[in-house]
């Protein structure tokens, strides 16, 4: 092969040229180079002697570059679409693109989740695209100048709910981000839905902090019983086990809770918040459900784990106090609308259905995940009491 | 001592350590013993090679000519065992401004001429001996301005090479002498760029560093030192950075036949006992 270079100088960017025409040499083929800047040859020489390319100067116009065997060997880091993705992806093809040329010899990253079956869902890409199209923006989503017209003690009750959710919530961030951080980037489709997730919760947090602060200046109570339950969650090391306990039964649970203050809330924006936090909870669910579904039909020992970890965790926070008295006073209050005993009586109805709305609805999971009806009952009445 | 590879490096950078470690390392999972020794400059390191502080010395040319011509003195062989590739057929440059009327190296005459430190061959010794052998000689010919960098390091850090190119932009130098891919480095940084500048004079090609031995080092760990080097691949995950610290792809067997126009330089100056008093 032949490249003119004219007048071009290595100082200047003849090496692009140089470099592409040597990667389209045939083996064993050498690249002859004409051109005509004054300092050509000199540069040439320096250039490839640290290239590892060898040069031969000894026709009197042409110059002769030949690589060395020493070029570097490329690897395809699977294909690019999601057909490409392999079951299990080495770590030396760290942050690479799916389906680039990786060169041999790349560090390699110690990722923790490398298993296509512990993490992949086809619907990732799918319910990745429908969570970047639905981002809101809390500032201009909700009219925060909507009237807050009940008295004080139904802020409080709303306020209590709201410190609830916040630290909910917080934990619903930190599980996909600390897994994120850990799973091999080759599944980049789960990771953007895990990264959108985080975020999703982020704005969760905000908007209820929002909503707590509007007429008071302080959250409520954060109770001990309750970050017991969440600390189980965060801490759980198992990507399935910690998927499953957060989405499909913690946000399952809190997807109907969600619903329930969208209609039962008593102002417009504890009603559009809740509304809109439930919008993405609904996707967080989905891929719990998705990839837990397609993980359990290809592993045969999954359901035990996930029953088994139920178990524990019910063990485990057996004697705290599950839902506190507070949020349930307070969920109670918000349902009634007001003090009158049969006010109340109608709240505690209406906090009994939504409970069994949540059973009902983590059954239905649990079915979908390939469990029986009597074990779906069974497990889900040993769901955690504070919901998540 | 001839229980393990003891390699005498010089402390040119802080990386110094990090390659030597990671060689280190290497060697062990290889299964040869190997530890080595760091000097401040290439003098301390050529005694104590002599001296038998370590058996093997990882030498800059000037290094190498003054082992070679220590152990000829005392009726003993030294040997260049391996090289990087990145060391073989180096030439330097000597560089003038476009427009300033000097088109020959007789045209130098009179002028004031910038180079690196006094004992760095590239910057320095072999540029100087070209212009010695077509008769001009610093103080009597021309005005010599040395960057003195790190002397001791034999031109290892680029700084005096930097300066001296700097001094031919700022016009307080006629002419600087670098090295060719230091000429390119420049070129491209800006420091020096082509359109104002060009090459007068080049010299013969020469080659770099070495690694050196005496003819008393223990040869069966010599010869698996030197096997297990230049089996070093760049595609080799475990070893490849290393490659990188140290600036090559591929490491060659030595050979003594690059350091010609050296030892004129040398000789022109004296010879060893101007480098390496006894
Ligand atoms: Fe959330
Ligand atoms: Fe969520």
């Amino acid at each position: 092969m032949r490249l003119d270079l004219e007048s071009l100088g290595l100082e200047e960017g003849a090496d692009i040229l140089l470099r592409r025409a040597l990667r389209r040499l045939a083996p064993a083929e050498s690249l002859e180079v004409v051109g005509n800047h004054p300092e050509l040859r000199l540069h040439l020489r320096a250039w490839a002697r640290t290239m590892g390319v060898a040069a031969d100067f000894t026709a009197p116009h042409t110059h002769r570059l030949t690589p060395n065997a020493a070029g570097l060997p490329t690897e395809r880091a699977g294909a690019a679409p999601p057909e490409g993705v392999v079951e299990s992806p080495p770590r030396h093809w760290g942050l690479a693109a799916r389906g680039a040329a990786v060169e041999r010899g790349s560090a390699g990253f110690d990722f923790g989740l490398v298993d296509k079956l512990e993490i992949w869902s086809d619907d990732a890409a799918r319910l990745y695209a429908r969570a970047a199209a639905a981002q809101w923006d809390p500032q201009t989503a909700i009219d925060w100048h909507q009237p807050v017209a009940h008295d004080d003690d139904i802020e409080t009750a709303v306020v209590q709910v709201m410190t609830y959710l916040i630290e909910n919530e917080t934990a619903a961030l930190l599980v996909p981000a600390r897994f994120a951080a850990t799973i091999h980037p080759h599944f980049r489709e789960v990771l953007q839905l895990l990264a959108i997730q985080a975020a999703d919760e982020a704005r969760h947090m905000e908007v209820f902090t929002r909503r707590a602060l509007l007429r008071h200046t302080a959250p409520g109570v954060s109770t001990s019983g309750g970050q017991a339950s969440l600390k189980t969650l965060v801490t759980e090391p198992d990507f399935a086990i910690a998927s499953f306990l957060l989405s499909v039964m913690g946000e399952g649970s809190f997807l109907v809770l969600l619903d329930f203050l969208a209609r039962e809330g008593p102002d417009p924006i504890t009603r559009d918040i809740c509304r809109l936090a439930a919008q993405d909870e609904a996707r967080h669910v989905a891929f719990g459900l998705s990839h837990l579904r397609r993980h359990a039909a290809q592993d045969a020992t999954l359901r035990p784990r996930l029953a088994m970890a139920m178990q524990r965790r019910h063990a485990e926070l057996m004697h705290t106090s599950g839902l506190n008295e507070l949020v349930f006073e307070a969920l109670t209050v918000i349902a009634a609308g007001g003090f009158e005993p049969a006010m109340i009586a109608g709240g505690h109805a209406k906090i009994m259905r939504l409970q069994t709305d949540m059973d009902l609805a983590r059954q239905g999971s649990l079915i979908r995940l390939g469990f029986g009806e009597a074990e779906a009952r069974a497990l889900s009445s040993l769901h955690t009491r504070n919901f998540m | 001592m001839t229980d393990r590879i003891i390699l005498g490096a010089v402390a040119y950078d802080p990386k110094v350590v990090t390659i030597w470690e990671g060689f280190k390392d290497f060697f062990q999972v290889q299964g040869l013993a190997f530890d080595y020794v760091l000097y401040s400059n290439y003098e301390s390191q050529v005694r104590g090679h002599w001296g038998g502080q370590c058996n093997i010395a990882w030498n800059s040319p000037l290094a190498w000519v003054e082992a070679e011509r220590l152990a000829t003195r005392h009726g003993r062989r030294a040997h260049a065992i391996a090289m990087r590739d990145t060391d073989r057929d180096l030439a330097s440059v000597v560089v003038v401004r476009k427009g300033a009327g000097i088109d020959s190296i007789a045209g130098l005459k009179g002028k004031r001429i910038a180079t690196g430190a006094e004992d760095s061959p590239q910057a320095t010794l072999i540029p100087l001996e070209v212009l010695a052998a077509e008769g001009l000689l610093p103080g009597r010919d021309f005005e010599l301005i040395r960057y003195d960098i790190g002397l001791g390091k034999h031109g290892d850090h680029v700084g005096g090479e930097r300066d001296a190119a700097k001094a031919l932009m700022a016009g307080s130098a006629d002419a600087c002498c670098i090295l060719d891919a230091n000429r390119l480095l420049f070129a491209r940084e800006g420091t020096l760029p082509t359109g104002v500048t060009k090459v007068l004079a080049e010299t013969g090609l020469f080659d770099h560093c070495n690694f050196t031995i005496f003819d008393d080092a223990p040869q069966a760990l010599i010869h698996r030192f030197t096997e297990l080097l230049l089996a070093m691949r760049f595609d080799d995950p475990a070893v490849r950075p290393l490659l990188e610290l140290e600036g090559l792809k591929q490491w060659l067997p030595g050979r003594a036949s690059g350091y010609a126009l050296l030892n004129s330089a040398v000789d022109r100056a004296g010879g060893l006992d101007h480098f390496l008093p006894s």
